[in-house]
């Protein structure tokens, strides 16, 4: 039945292996290293003075609320460059039921003509 | 027989009826005060859970269970000396009570969930009515052992969630969705149906094991198999046949979205019931006597890794240029379902035909299959908690902002900060992130898949990345950035959603840290179950196999 020595037992994937426990120790490590080598760097940093302003090649900083990037806007590069991609996408999905049905059928035509064919082989 | 065993022999019964009757009373129950009615409602499910842990033990120790509706082991025998149950038969092995833990967990939860988040709303009688109906189907579904029973659950599945996705019936967009989820899953049902019609008019039988025992290959066979396929497929989300679920999980009320996953997970378990145990002669045999089946089986894996790689680069894409939060996370759910595919497409494509001295003596599965099947087992549960936390997080916000548009966020780090935890391991989990649950199924999947085709693998580590990117986008314009003066007053959200989605980032961080207990002792006994058909066969048809 129930088998408790399956808690730390590492996790083999045929050709890998994962061990959750031995990934968060070495994680711990790095942490612990990355903070040490924090607490060696400068401590001249002076909160609410102008080092803390944000330089935007000169140009005034818009209010706060409207210094935020929004969702539509992230990735903006990544999906102009593949606009043709996510056309071809957006254009797939009418919204449309009968559609919708269209797809299945489709699919289903799809899967009796290479079943059939492979079958009768 | 003392009252424990009593009721562990009925549980298989029981763990349908118990939600069923608590749906029906709950009109009643909701005259007296909505306390009460939740009480009743929490305690009814618990106890359908405890049926469950009950009927989980009996399955896990003593192997796969029998109930016969309606009298005792009423066998008939035919004239050829085939055997078989004339009533319906729940049959339940490893992989059933796999499916069934699951829908329990997320119906408590997704109630849990409910209590606070659906408070101002009318008509909750019939929103719980309705909800434990929806949870009846899919447990059903998932214990029964008729091929008709099992679309009589499917078409209960179907009414309750057409009416649970237009709950919020004041939308007309959620009116729209409904009416999308109704006519796509009707017409799904339909050839359900008739694929049932061919098989009965072949073996004059519903069964499944007396089915799966006698089951040819012919070309009605062949037809039947389409048909099921493509309608379960379709169900649970497979490109192109998809685009019902990003507008009827977009528009429901997120606990609804979170308990309808478990019904979606249903159909892709008919999907595995059904290529596994039911054609189990075809494409889990390694008899001689199948040679010539080897090939229909590769070519049935190829197709579905096709249909999955596509099912998973149109999800992560999609999810990439939504605005809205819920829709985008249903896209997401679209190619986390591509991933589950994947690993039964990797399962079938590797199965080969052994060769001496020019000759075939055997036929043999590659050992990386049973790793693949076992990833996209235990890649369910995953997908279930990963995208259920994230669709609960979508509502939290949604509670506290009424606003779903990404465009419209940002900054609700400030006042939501149990939500942004919640959110940051949801988003870590469904990445395949690790230590994460979802890094654990994600990785037996890749490799597998890697030996099998490299190409495919990478193809699908490269998704998951994208994956992390959407969501990524997501944590920085909802939660991130400065705070917006329209938010300044919001508030974390109440008590029992934190507790709800909360108990789902601790069974995410158990699973994720301790993967082999899970896998172990559910996922590839479930495994076993689904590749070892002839004892599901033999359990119904003794002597038979």
């Amino acid at each position: 039945m129930f088998s408790l020595d399956s808690f730390f037992e590492t996790l083999k994937t045929g050709s890998g292996f994962w061990n959750p426990l031995v990934w968060i120790i070495i994680i711990a490590i790095a942490f612990l290293l990355i903070y040490v080598l924090r607490s060696l760097g400068k401590k001249e940093y002076k909160e609410k003075t102008e080092q803390t302003q944000s330089f935007l090649s000169g140009n005034p900083e818009y209010e706060k609320e409207q210094m935020h990037i929004k969702g539509s806007n992230v990735y903006w590069g990544f999906t102009e460059a593949l606009k043709w991609a996510f056309n071809v996408l957006r254009k797939m999905h009418t919204g449309n039921a009968s559609d919708y049905v269209l797809w299945f059928i489709i699919v289903m035509g799809f899967l009796f003509i290479v079943v059939f064919l492979t079958g009768a082989l | 027989m003392n009252w424990f065993e009593i009721i562990t022999m009925h549980s298989p019964a029981l763990i349908v009826a118990v939600p069923l009757l608590t749906g029906f009373l709950t009109p009643l129950v909701s005259r007296i005060n909505s306390t009460v009615r939740n009480l009743f409602v929490i305690i009814m499910l618990s106890i359908t859970g405890f049926l469950i842990a009950l009927l989980g033990y009996d399955v896990l120790t003593n192997g796969i269970r029998t109930y016969v509706f309606g009298g005792g082991n009423t066998v008939v025998t035919l004239p050829s000396g085939l055997m078989f149950h004339v009533r319906i038969i729940f049959e339940v092995d490893v992989m059933n009570v796999f499916m069934i833990f699951i829908t329990i967990i997320l119906a408590i939860i997704g109630i849990v969930y409910s209590f606070s988040f659906m408070k101002k709303e009318d008509g909750l009688d019939k929103y719980y009515t309705i909800v434990l109906l929806l949870i009846t189907s899919t447990l059903g579904m998932e214990l029964t052992g008729d091929l008709f029973n099992f679309f009589v659950f499917l078409e209960i599945s179907c009414i309750t969630s057409c009416a649970l996705i237009a709950f919020w019936v004041h939308k007309g967009e959620a009116l729209e969705a409904a009416f999308k989820y109704i006519v796509v899953s009707s017409i799904g049902a339909l050839f359900f149906l008739f694929a049932l019609g061919l098989l009965y008019a072949q073996y004059n039988a519903l069964n499944m094991a007396t089915i799966a025992n006698s089951i040819q290959f012919s070309i009605i066979d062949q037809a039947a198999l389409i048909l099921i396929i493509a309608a379960l497929a379709m169900k649970a989300g497979l490109v192109p046949m998809h685009m019902w679920l990003p507008d009827s999980y977009g528009e429901a009320p997120p606990s609804i979205t979170f308990i309808l996953i478990a019904a979606t997970q249903a159909s892709l378990y008919g999907a595995f019931r059904v290529l596994f145990t039911l054609y189990g002669n075809v494409f889990n045999s390694v008899n001689l006597a199948s040679l010539s089946l080897v090939l229909t089986t590769n070519t049935m894996g190829w197709i579905i890794i096709t249909l999955a790689i596509i099912t998973i680069l149109v999800g992560v894409f999609m999810a990439l240029i939504q605005t809205d939060f819920k829709r985008l996370i249903a896209f997401a759910a679209v190619a986390e379902i591509g991933y589950i595919f994947l690993g039964i497409g990797v399962r079938l494509a590797s199965k080969y035909v052994q060769y001496t001295g020019g000759s075939a003596t055997g036929i043999a599965f590659t050992e990386y299959s049973s790793i693949a099947l076992n990833g996209s087992i235990f890649h369910i549960i995953n997908d279930c908690l990963d995208i259920g936390l994230l669709f609960l997080v979508a509502g939290a916000i949604y509670y506290a902002t009424k606003e779903t548009s990404l465009d419209k966020m940002g900054g609700l780090a400030r006042n939501l900060k149990y939500t942004t935890i919640f959110f940051v391991i949801g988003l870590l989990a469904v990445s395949g992130m690790p230590p994460f649950n979802g890094f654990a199924s994600k990785l037996m999947l890749y490799e597998s898949t890697f030996q099998l085709n490299p190409i495919i693998a990478i193809i699908a580590v490269l998704a998951s990345i994208m994956l992390l990117a959407v969501f990524v986008k997501v944590f920085y314009s909802v939660f991130m950035g400065p705070e917006q003066p329209k938010f300044k007053e919001v508030k974390e959200v109440p008590k029992t959603m934190l507790i709800a989605m909360g108990a789902i980032v601790v069974i995410i961080i158990i699973f994720g840290l301790f993967p082999n207990l899970v896998i172990n002792n559910l996922v590839a006994p479930a495994a076993n179950a689904l590749t070892n058909y002839t004892t599901y066969i033999s359990k119904v048809i003794p002597g038979v196999i």
